[in-house]
């Protein structure tokens, strides 16, 4: 039987790209409408860009670029006097080192985590997929006191020595960035054909060759996909780095917040950023390379969906679940709940003494002796809707990246174009969220010359937002598009279907699946964006971040207690809201 | 491709019902947004009959509602607020926007930068009448409140170990006191900078160094900001940690204090007055100011009498006028008689330096 979109599963790699060796099947008859077809691709590129451009690549450009001109002339000299001094190298040597463990950590300890919570199905598997995408959304200064409680000599795992240390740090990177491995593995993996596996194991593999020779090498394009962001997450991690290592562990990231912050030596931090950026771009294309090699070597269909049940015991057991089990339960109650249940536990701790919901009672109040000007709850109210604005925009963005990119055309410098624009939207995950919030305040006085000030206006903090959860929509969406065979384009456009009909009867509805999921990522994203808000956010009007980051920074139980509880509150909404995206997801499998 | 072809009709309309769906949740949800409920920032077209003005700030400013309505009703100005960072943050973001300012007038410069800012002309020469003198650094900033950056004590700690509490920053060197203090770190914290301020004020510019070499030696701990040096390493206050002397303010001490307690004696925390650097913090009108009548109304507002008097328990910081402090703050709080100094304009030639050797000789 033929290959369908009927029969295919979202995530499938898709054979037959036009522009592979092989060859496209000839077109027959061409749409009509060319130059209209021409102009709907034009604007499906162009928005996307001029968004990125406006609030991405404009104010970073503006900021950088004033650390290269001195007195209205180009100053390279910056470059010699930054990488003259030792520090630099050490710094970035600390960067690199730091990303490159932490991300391998969380594959190694994600790959096992996505097989069991994609690939078995056990009691509790829906709540654990949302528990453990909470982390990936807690303010980094609570989550330092609740890792340097766990890790100080006074603390359950001070036994350790991990207080200061390299170690320490990677821990808490793999903590922020497990689920984004989990996530986007498992459900990639989820939709992967079982029967291929299962045919090596029936000729003799062992389930370890099966998995090593067979399953890994299919999964690798979702796992490139992880790791280039989680690298990138971890190449620009902040506060935790400060909190964890202090400056003796200082990033590429914390350097360049104190050059800017600090000592307003834009020279030095225009420097590191171009750094920054050229790590970057390194990163983006090695994983790239690697994503494509192997889409185009994979074919997948997958027309079962049930997932056997979780084996651990008994005649049925596997080895590979208990593996994964073991690992995962390692992993959630050790790297995840430790510190999660610190906090969780001393949110119920009253400030007089004893136990109680005292700290949640307190979140209709402003804090102790008005801390606050807002109550926790208004806060969430005000990340709720600010999350809702930022959600609507990088769908909207992101899905029409998604789209481009999922088009491969013919022609080999198009082609390149199509892939220099998937980079571009993974940018804003690897440049500094100092260098975005004062390249914001910089340029958005007046940008192109026009006669409004973005500075002011209310939409800042959403758009901002939106740009960091861009690239995890467009990850997301993008694989799922690419699963559709280009033949169903051209069959339908043989058939008389113009552009827009296309898109609606073929890619909309595989499309539609993958949404939920980028949806609910986005809202995380912009739900515990604390970084470029931080320079942004209206004093009147703070998010749930902001508002924790106040509260942690006064003095008395009462204000630690509220900062906890409120803490609390901000990993349950975004549990609710994994969910809630899940569910969207699963039902619209069976859609 | 019969079987493939059905399915693919039964699942059209399911799709479709998929989209109108998110459709639906997409409207609802939009309803709700920012945009939907956003009040038009900086036009002045909504605003009283004096205009917008508006107020750089740093991100923990708060006064209560009333006084800012009582502000807008007598002087016909909508208030506005922005917070767009800290301490050298603040300052750095005045000196980069000041071709397009972001506001009218600036609340919340720290001495250490004060110098700073004056120089590089981001403010209007205006001082409010009845500044305080004693604080003052030039024309163009009106000292506002002061605050001190000291040593806190756990005292149950001390009692418990039958050791007397420190007293000077000397005493904070001794051997008697291995291990037992935490600070934060100068280049990532505010209080931080204040304390290495201290000690330069207290040792000179030749002998700071040396004390921090016997502070390392005698088992400091540096932490990165203040939440985790008071909240995980300080044993008083609500953390479980193990040091009993950490770098917080002298008004930290009263929110420690259970209710019922009103004898100082009985506080579970005390500031070490003798270890103290004073910071003063400043308001001045923004240079270009859309709105700088305004903006001077502002600065002078902020002196009064009403928003000194609640400055304390807005913002933890004391008034720097004759005003009536809360009995908590009188009791548990008071200032340091002699805090040390450094003059503005020597913090700001040296900044940065003092950084780098305190990183090299501390953090190494």
């Amino acid at each position: 039987m033929s290959v369908t979109a009927a029969t295919r599963r979202p995530g499938d790699p898709g054979p037959a790209a036009p522009g592979r060796p092989g060859g496209p099947p000839a077109r027959l008859a061409r749409p009509p409408l060319r130059g209209l077809r021409w102009l709907g691709w034009a604007l499906a590129g162009g928005l996307p860009l001029a968004f990125l451009v406006v609030f991405f690549a404009y104010p970073v450009g503006a900021i950088v670029g004033r650390g290269f001109v001195t007195d209205g002339a180009l100053d390279l000299s910056g470059f010699a006097e930054v990488f003259g001094r030792a520090r630099t190298w050490r710094v970035v040597g600390l960067t690199l080192g730091q990303a490159a463990v932490g991300t391998a950590l969380a594959v190694v300890l994600g790959v096992p985590g996505a097989y069991l919570l994609y690939r078995t199905t056990f009691r509790g598997r829906g709540l654990l997929r949302a528990f453990v995408v909470v982390p990936f959304v807690l303010p980094t200064v609570v989550v330092g006191v609740a890792f340097r409680s766990v890790l100080a000599p006074s603390g359950p795992l001070g036994f350790l020595g991990w207080e200061e240390s390299f170690a320490g740090v990677v821990a808490a990177l793999v903590f922020f960035n497990y689920a984004v491995v989990v996530r986007t593995v498992g459900a990639f993996w989820a939709d992967l054909d079982p029967r291929a596996e299962q045919a090596a194991r029936a000729l003799g593999a062992t389930p370890w060759r099966a998995f090593t020779s067979v399953t890994l090498p299919a999964l690798t394009p979702a796992i490139a996909s992880a790791a280039a962001i989680v690298f990138l997450f971890c190449a620009t991690a902040f506060g935790v780095v400060l909190v964890l290592g202090g400056l003796r562990y200082g990033t590429v990231e914390t350097e360049i917040w104190v050059l800017t912050t600090q000592m307003l030596d834009l020279r030095g931090a225009a420097v590191l950023s171009v750094v920054q950026l050229v790590v970057v771009a390194g990163v983006l294309a090695v994983a790239g390379g690697a994503r494509r090699r192997r889409e185009r070597a994979l074919r997948f269909t997958a027309p079962r969906r049930e997932v056997p049940p979780l084996a651990l015991r008994g005649p049925a057991r596997r080895t590979g679940d208990v593996v994964a089990a073991a690992v995962t339960g390692v992993v959630v109650v050790g790297l995840l709940g430790l510190p999660l249940g610190t906090v969780l536990v001393r949110s119920f701790r009253e400030p007089g003494g004893g136990w109680g919901l005292a700290n949640y009672v307190n979140l209709g109040t402003t804090g102790g002796r008005n801390t606050l000007n807002v109550t926790v709850w208004e806060a969430v109210a005000t990340s709720l809707r600010t999350a809702v604005d930022a959600t609507l925009v990088a769908v909207l963005v992101g899905g029409l990246v998604a789209l481009v990119v999922s088009r491969r055309p013919r022609a080999r410098g198009a082609a390149r174009a199509v892939r220099l624009f998937d980079a571009l939207f993974m940018l804003p995950l690897g440049v500094s969220a100092v260098t975005v919030g004062f390249g914001f305040l910089v340029a958005l006085d007046r940008p192109f010359g026009l006669d409004v000030d973005l500075r002011t206006s209310p939409l800042l903090v959403p758009l901002a937002q939106a740009v960091v959860a861009t690239p995890l929509v467009v990850r997301t969406v993008l694989p799922v598009l690419r699963a559709i065979d280009a033949r169903l384009h051209d069959a339908a456009a043989t058939l008389g279907a113009g552009p827009a009909r296309v898109l609606r009867h073929v890619d909309w509805p595989v499309a539609a699946r993958s949404l939920g999921l980028a949806v609910g990522l986005a809202f995380a994203v912009s739900l515990g964006e604390f970084g470029a808000t931080s320079f942004l956010a209206r004093p009147d009007r703070p998010t749930l971040p902001v508002v924790i980051f106040r509260l942690i920074g006064r003095p008395g139980a009462e204000n630690l207690g509220m900062a906890l509880a409120a803490c609390v509150l901000l990993g349950a909404v975004t549990a609710v809201v994994m969910a809630l995206a899940e569910r969207l997801r699963s039902g619209g499998e069976q859609w | 491709m019969d079987s493939s072809r059905t399915e693919r009709r039964r699942r059209a309309p399911r799709a479709a019902r998929a989209a109108a769906a998110t459709t639906g949740v997409a409207l609802a949800l939009a309803a709700c947004s920012v945009v939907g409920r956003a009040e038009t920032g900086g036009g002045g077209a909504t605003a009283g009959s004096g205009g917008t003005v508006v107020l750089v700030t740093h991100d923990s400013f708060a006064l209560p509602d009333e006084l800012v309505a009582q502000f807008e009703a007598d002087t016909g100005y909508t208030l506005e607020t922005r917070a767009p960072g800290d301490g050298g943050a603040l300052v750095n973001q005045l000196i980069l926007t000041k071709d397009a300012p972001i506001g009218d007038a600036v609340y919340g410069i720290d001495s250490s930068f004060a110098t700073r800012a004056l120089e590089e002309g981001v403010l209007e020469p205006y001082t409010a009448p009845g500044a305080v003198a004693e604080y003052a650094v030039g024309d163009g900033l009106t000292p506002i409140d002061v605050g001190d950056v000291c040593i806190n004590v756990d005292r149950e700690w001390f009692a418990d170990a039958g050791l007397p509490e420190p007293v000077t920053l000397e005493d904070l060197a001794d051997p008697a006191y291995r291990d037992l203090l935490v600070v934060t770190n100068p280049a990532t914290s505010s209080p931080g900078l204040a304390f290495l301020l201290a000690t330069v004020g207290a040792f000179g510019e030749d002998g700071w160094l040396d004390y921090w070499a016997r502070l390392r030696d005698n088992g400091l701990k540096v932490a990165a900001g203040w939440s985790d040096a008071y909240y995980v390493d300080f044993s008083g206050s609500s953390g479980e940690g193990d040091r009993p002397l950490v770098l917080s303010y002298a008004s930290s001490p009263p929110y420690e204090v259970p209710d019922g307690v009103t004898d100082p004696a009985d506080a579970p925390t005390a500031a070490l007055l003798e270890t103290c650097y004073r910071q003063v913090e400043y308001a001045g009108v923004l240079a270009g100011a859309a709105n700088p009548e305004g903006a001077r109304a502002v600065v002078d507002w902020l002196l009064t009498p009403e928003v000194q008097a609640a400055i304390p328990e807005s913002m933890y910081m004391y008034p720097v006028t004759d005003v009536p402090l809360p009995d908590s703050w009188t009791r548990f709080a008071p200032l340091s008689p002699a805090p040390h100094q450094v003059p503005p304009d020597v913090v700001d030639a040296n900044r940065e330096q003092w950084i780098s050797a305190w990183t090299d000789t501390v953090i190494g």
